[in-house]
C-alpha cells in the first residue's frame, strides 16, 4: 500500500493529467504550425516524470532535468502559463523566449531546469549535491536522465565521484527503451542498466516506471537514503515514450504494434484504474480531475497568448550577471 | 558539365555514397545514422546500401566516437564521423584537439589521420543555445585541423569529396539552415572542389565581402540590391577557413580598397577577426580607403524565440548598412 493519503494520490493523478493535457495541447499546436523550434514530449512517461518530481518537491529537494522535462517541471509545481509563454516565445515565459521547450526552468520550486545535452545533468547534479553537503542543507538532488545518457563519459565519471564523495544525489533514469531511434539493446551489453550502479558501489534498482505510486515511493526512499549520508542511489524506471522523439520523427525504427502494446500500459490509465478498484475515487471524481486539468491548460494558454512578445532589445540581457 | 538539381543534404549524401563506392576504406560513424538517416536525414538510405559494417551506429559517446574515428584513421581507414549537432563536439574535444590533431606531427609525419568530422552547425531552426552554435573559429585555432564550410549544394558535394580524400582531420561545417536549399550539382564522380582554395563568387569593383556558409546567401542578396544602386560588390568565399587561401582576398582588396567580412558565428574571436588581421599585416592594407568592417553574429547564446534568433544572425539589411558605411554613404 502507498504511504500517500487519498488526497495526495488524487493530486499525483491530477498533476499527471495536467502534464498530459499540456503536452497534447503542444502536440496539437505543433501540428498546426503554431510552435516555433524543437519540442520533446513525454507522453506515456508521466508516472516516472511526475512521480519522481513530486517526491522531490514534497521532500524539499532540488532537481535537474533533461530535454524531455515537461512532466518533471509540471510535477514540481511550475506555473503552466509561464511554461506555455515560453513555448510561445513570450517575455514572461520562464526564459523570456531564450530557451523554449528544452530549457524550462522553475527555480522557485527547486527546479534548476532542463539541459539539452545528453548526460549533461550528471556532473551538474554532483555539484549541486556537493553544495548541500558543504552547506549542510540536508537536501538531496534528483538527477534526471534517459537511457541514452548511460553511455556518456559524464555518467561514469559522475557515478564514481558521487560514490566516493558520498554525494546526496539520486540518479533517476527513465529507460523508455530508445535513445532517439536507437534501442537500448544496441548500446548496452548488460541486461538492465541499473546493474551498472554496482560497478561504482552504488545501490541500483529497476522499477516499473509506469506505476506512479511505485515511482513516488521508491524515489522518496532513495532521496532519504541519499540524505542520510550513505551517498548516491540509482533508479532505472522502465517506461515508454508513446509519441515521437521530437517534432519530426516518423518512428520508422519501431512498429505500431509495439506502441499499441505499451499504450495498454498507459500510466494515467493504470493509476485511474487502481483508484477505482481500491475505492480511492469515484468515476465522477476522476472525471472532475480530468476536466480540471483540461481547463487549467486552456487557462494557461489564454494567459500565455496575452503575454508580451519576447523583447528583441533585451536579447543580450542575462549573458552576464548584472 | 552534367548537372543535376540536388538539395544540400542530397549533395552531401551523394558525396559520401560515391566515395564509399570508390574506396572500401571509407565508412560512416555516428549516432542514429542508420534507418533514421541521422538527425538531419543526411545519411538516409546509406546503411541499406552499404550495410551495418560501413554505416556504423554508436551509443551517445561523443568523446569515443571522435577518438575511435581518429584511431581507425591512424590505422588505415577513412572514417566520416557525424556529430549530431556541432554543439556536442565539445564532448569530443580531447580526442579531436589533443589527439587527432597531434599524431601526424608527433610521428614525424609517419601517421596520417584521414578523418572527416561533420558538424551540423548554426542557428535558424529554433533549437536553442545548446543546439545552434557556430564553432568554426575554435578549430581555426588548432594547427593540424583543416576547417571547411560549404555554402551551396555543389560546394557541399565537391568539398566533402575532397575532405574524404584528404589525409588530414577535416572539420566539415554544415550549416543546418542550408540542408533544404537546392542548386545545380555536377554528376561527375570526380567532381572535387580542392581544399584551401578561396573562390570568387561574384566579381565587383567597389567593395570586397568575404563570407561563407549561410551568410553567403545573405551577402548575395545584399549585393543584388546594391548593384541596382550602382554599388558593385565582389564576393569571396574562402570555402576552407583554415588554413585559408588569402591570395584572392589580398588581390580583391587591392582592387576595391574596401573590405567587409560577414559570418554567422559570434563576432568576438570569430574567423573574421583573423582575416582582418591578415590584411593589416599585408601590403593590401595600404590600399584600404576605409576601416575593415565585420558583420557577424551577436555575442550572445543563440535564443529560441524566432524574433530573438533572427536578431542574433546578420541579415541583408545589416550587410547593406555596412556597405553604405564603408563607401561613405551613411
Ligand atoms: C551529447 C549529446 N549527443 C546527442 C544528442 C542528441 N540527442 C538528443 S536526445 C537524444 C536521445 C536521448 O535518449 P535518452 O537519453 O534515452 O532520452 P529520451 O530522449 O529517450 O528521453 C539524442 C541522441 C544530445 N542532445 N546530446
Ligand atoms: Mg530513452
Amino acid at each position: 500500500m502507498s504511504s500517500l493519503t487519498n488526497e495526495e494520490i488524487k493530486d499525483l493523478l491530477y498533476n499527471m493529467l495536467k502534464a498530459r493535457r499540456f503536452e497534447e495541447k503542444l502536440q496539437e499546436m505543433s501540428r498546426k504550425g503554431q510552435l516555433y523550434g524543437t519540442c520533446h514530449l513525454g507522453i506515456g512517461q508521466e508516472a516516472s516524470g511526475v512521480g519522481a518530481a513530486l517526491a522531490a518537491l514534497h521532500d524539499g529537494d532540488l532537481a535537474i532535468l533533461t530535454h524531455r522535462g515537461h512532466n518533471q517541471t509540471i510535477g514540481m509545481g511550475a506555473d503552466l502559463s509561464v511554461l506555455m509563454g515560453e513555448m510561445l516565445g513570450k517575455e514572461q515565459g520562464c526564459a523570456g523566449g531564450r530557451g523554449g521547450s528544452m530549457h524550462f526552468f522553475d527555480l522557485e520550486h527547486g527546479n534548476y531546469g532542463e539541459t539539452g545535452v545528453v548526460g549533461g545533468t550528471y556532473p551538474i547534479a554532483c555539484g549541486m549535491a556537493f553544495t548541500q553537503v558543504y552547506k549542510k542543507t540536508g537536501k538531496a538532488v534528483l538527477c534526471c536522465s534517459g537511457d541514452g545518457s548511460v553511455n556518456t563519459g559524464n555518467f561514469h565519471e559522475s557515478l564514481n565521484i558521487a560514490s566516493v564523495m558520498k554525494l546526496p544525489v539520486v540518479f533517476f533514469i527513465e529507460n523508455n527503451l530508445y535513445a532517439m531511434s536507437t534501442p537500448v539493446e544496441n548500446t548496452m551489453s548488460v541486461i538492465s542498466l541499473s546493474d551498472r550502479a554496482q560497478a561504482y558501489g552504488i545501490p541500483g534498482m529497476t522499477i516499473d516506471g509506469n506505476d506512479a505510486l511505485e515511482v513516488y515511493e521508491i524515489v522518496t526512499k532513495a532521496l532519504e537514503y541519499a540524505k542520510s549520508g550513505e551517498g548516491p542511489f540509482l533508479i532505472e524506471a522502465l517506461t515508454y515514450r508513446q509519441c515521437g522523439h521530437s517534432k519530426n520523427d516518423d518512428q520508422c525504427y519501431r512498429s505500431q504494434q509495439e506502441v499499441d502494446n505499451w499504450r495498454q500500459e498507459d500510466p494515467i490509465y493504470r493509476l485511474s484504474e487502481y483508484m477505482k478498484e481500491n475505492h480511492l475515487a469515484t468515476e465522477a471524481e476522476l472525471y472532475e480531475l480530468e476536466r480540471k486539468a483540461f481547463d487549467d491548460v486552456l487557462v494557461a494558454l489564454n494567459k500565455a497568448q496575452d503575454m508580451d512578445e519576447a523583447k528583441v532589445q533585451n536579447v543580450d540581457r542575462f549573458v552576464y550577471a548584472e | 558539365m552534367n548537372l543535376q538539381e540536388l538539395s544540400f543534404r542530397e549533395a552531401l549524401r551523394a558525396a559520401m555514397r560515391e566515395e564509399m563506392e570508390k574506396d572500401p576504406q571509407v565508412f560512416l560513424l555516428g549516432e542514429d545514422i542508420g534507418v533514421y538517416g541521422g538527425n538531419f536525414n543526411v545519411t538516409k538510405g546509406l546503411q541499406e546500401e552499404f550495410g551495418k559494417e560501413r554505416v556504423v551506429e554508436t551509443p551517445i559517446s561523443e568523446s569515443t566516437i571522435v577518438g575511435m574515428g581518429a584511431g581507425a584513421a591512424m590505422t588505415g581507414l577513412r572514417p566520416v564521423v557525424e556529430i549530431m549537432f556541432a554543439d556536442f563536439i565539445t564532448l569530443g574535444m580531447d580526442s579531436l584537439v589533443n589527439h587527432a590533431a597531434k599524431f601526424h606531427y608527433l610521428s614525424k609525419g609517419k601517421v596520417d589521420i584521414p578523418m572527416v568530422v561533420r558538424l551540423p552547425s548554426g542557428a535558424g531552426t529554433g533549437a536553442g543555445s545548446q543546439h545552434s552554435q557556430s564553432f568554426e573559429a575554435w578549430f581555426c585555432n588548432v594547427p593540424g585541423l583543416i576547417v571547411a564550410a560549404p555554402g551551396t549544394p555543389a560546394q557541399a558535394k565537391g568539398l566533402l569529396k575532397a575532405a574524404i580524400r584528404n589525409n588530414n582531420p577535416v572539420i566539415f561545417i554544415e550549416y543546418k539552415k542550408l540542408y533544404d536549399t537546392i542548386g545545380p550539382v555536377p554528376r561527375e564522380d570526380n567532381y572535387i572542389i580542392p581544399l584551401e582554395e578561396s573562390y570568387v563568387e561574384r566579381k565587383g569593383s567597389d567593395v570586397t565581402i568575404v563570407t561563407w556558409g549561410p551568410s553567403l546567401h545573405v551577402v548575395k542578396k545584399a549585393a543584388g540590391k546594391l548593384s541596382e544602386e550602382g554599388i558593385s560588390v565582389e564576393i569571396i568565399n574562402p570555402l576552407t577557413l583554415y588554413p585559408m587561401d588569402m591570395k584572392p582576398i589580398y588581390e580583391s582588396v587591392k582592387k576595391t580598397s574596401r573590405l567587409i567580412i560577414v559570418h554567422e558565428g559570434q563576432k568576438t574571436g570569430g574567423v573574421g577577426g583573423e582575416i582582418a588581421a591578415k590584411i593589416a599585416e599585408n601590403d593590401a592594407f595600404n590600399y584600404l580607403d576605409s576601416p575593415i568592417l565585420r558583420v557577424a553574429g551577436k555575442d550572445i547564446p543563440v535564443p529560441v524565440a524566432k524574433p530573438l534568433e533572427d536578431e542574433m544572425a546578420p541579415g541583408v539589411a545589416d550587410v547593406i548598412d555596412a556597405v553604405y558605411k564603408t563607401v561613405g554613404l551613411s
